[in-house]
């Protein structure tokens, strides 16, 4: 019977949270790296016993863990227990928590500043990785996304990283400016259908896509309307929460805006909004069904400056026609005096028949769907607040 | 032999249980202590200083025989106490937040 692993990141480590095909009876392991802010936790789809952390401090800065044996030991690549943690020759062998921005010429055009938030430019300053994203064919690829915006690879299973720093040249980059979390690169989807394809989004920057692995970037911000920017249709400005796609139809995206859930049919070439009938179209999470293309979920939250659901009810909502159409579904989940949120990188879902859909609060809830959200169980209630949650689903 | 005492996340990076102590060749200052202390224990590069710049991550100090060391050279002289092995080395995680 198939199993389901979820790899949960809150502010003071990390949980792993583990049941059967049924996911009703749940095991919890953690916290792992107690004390740490984990960011991201992600399987490689290729070995799914191997997981990448972003384990990151405002005080010992950041660390990148590996497991090999899905969860249960974690090692810094480059420094597995039991080794030697110098060369022969004396030579330190941490390497995983090394992120240095490119500044060659012969890689990228070497960027030095970004838009401050009072306009001035200003040093790009590496601050930790938001979002770890493994390769879909070679467990020893591992693409992070980081803060000060910036997209990095390893090809040796996390121990060293280089920038893809056409991202940051491609000519933009000096416009881009954070947003109030930080100017975090915190989504990157590959094409299933072409891996030289890549997607990522920054806040608030926008939206990018290679077509050649990485080399070269554009912006695919067209159709996006931002308000509060000082020109509301601007190529790069946009503060984007998260998209997604499913690997079925990797040239339809979904976007959770700032502002606006919005939709894209040509790999990102042009966007429209699809917010319908949400009662509000602000939030941070969208995801897609496992099997149903047009089914695709958000957390609607009340607004930027008041961080929780409308009227006190968390509510899932489901469009079950790629957008504009919506229901809400509450079952299970608290509708009075609830006043959490749901962050960008805390909604998942498994690919079982019926899909499961998970999701994490910053009141320390993971809840679970067994039946593609319209019954919700928590699986945890008190965790500390809950920055991501990834499944995997295991033979 | 010198005694460096780290704030205990960086004991379980690390994976040491209470103080570590080094061997650090003269002339020991601060660069030499850390140098020693990340070249045997590499997992802790980047969490006290800088990988490339080698500044002090902001929200960490050091201290040794009572005063602190943090806006010092690094490469001024420890105190002999902390050369002689009396006194440790401290590298402390600074109280903030709320």
């Amino acid at each position: 019977m198939s199993k389901v692993r979820v790899l949960v990141g809150t502010k003071k480590g990390a949980f792993i949270l583990t049941s059967d095909g049924k996911r009703k009876d749940w095991q919890v392991s953690g916290p792992h790296f107690a004390g740490w802010e984990i960011y991201h936790m992600k399987g490689s789809p290729v070995d799914p016993n191997r997981i990448y952390a972003s384990q990151t401090s405002g005080w010992f800065g950041q660390v990148i863990q590996r497991s090999d044996d899905g969860g249960q030991t974690w090692h810094q690549p480059g420094t597995p227990p039991g080794e030697p943690t110098t060369t022969p020759d004396g030579m330190p062998k941490g390497e995983s928590n090394k992120f240095v921005y490119d500044t060659s010429a012969e890689t990228g055009k070497p960027l030095t500043t970004h838009q401050w938030y009072d306009g001035t430019q200003h040093p790009w300053e590496f601050k930790r990785v938001w979002h770890l994203e493994p390769s879909l064919t070679d467990p020893d690829t591992v693409y992070a996304g980081v803060e000060d915006a910036a997209l990095f690879r390893s090809r040796d299973g996390g121990k060293t990283w280089q920038e893809l720093a056409g991202l940051r040249g491609h000519g933009t980059g000096p416009q881009w400016s954070p947003g109030a979390g930080g100017m975090g690169l915190h989504t990157i989807l590959i094409d299933p259908s072409n891996q030289k394809r890549m997607f990522v989004a920054i806040s608030a920057a926008g939206t990018f896509r290679t077509d050649d692995g990485g080399k070269t970037w554009k912006p695919i911000n067209r159709g996006l309307h931002s308000q509060y920017i000082p020109d509301p249709t601007a190529e790069v400005g946009h503060c984007v929460h998260r998209i997604a796609l499913h690997r079925s139809r990797p040239n339809v995206l979904f976007m959770q805006k700032h502002w606006d859930v919005m939709r894209s049919d040509d790999a990102g070439e042009s966007w429209r909004e699809v917010s319908g009938n949400l009662p509000t179209d602000f939030g941070f999470v969208i995801d897609v069904h496992a099997h149903e293309p047009e089914t695709i979920y958000v957390v609607p939250i009340k607004s930027d400056s008041e961080h929780y659901p409308l009227d006190g009810k968390l509510r899932v909502y489901r469009s079950r026609t790629g957008g504009n159409e919506w229901e809400p579904l509450t079952k299970g989940l608290p509708q009075a005096n609830c006043y959490v949120n749901v962050l960008r990188d805390a909604m998942a879902v498994d690919s079982l028949d019926p899909c499961g859909v998970y999701f994490g609060t910053t009141g320390g809830q993971v809840y679970a769907s067994a039946d593609a959200g319209d019954n919700w169980a928590s699986i945890v209630r008190d965790l500390p607040a809950v920055l991501s949650v990834e499944v995997q689903t295991l033979p | 032999m010198i005694r460096v005492v780290l704030p205990a996340h960086l004991r379980t990076l690390a994976r040491v249980n209470g103080d570590v102590v080094l061997e650090v060749t003269p002339p020991v200052t601060v660069r030499a202590v850390l140098d020693a202390l990340e070249a045997r224990y590499p997992m802790l590069r980047g969490t006290i200083r800088d990988h490339v710049t080698l500044a002090r991550r902001p929200f960490l100090r050091f201290f040794a025989c009572g005063e602190d060391l943090s806006l010092e050279s690094p490469d001024t002289p420890l105190p002999e106490a902390v050369v002689n092995g009396q006194e440790p080395f401290f590298v402390i995680g600074a109280i903030a937040g709320g």
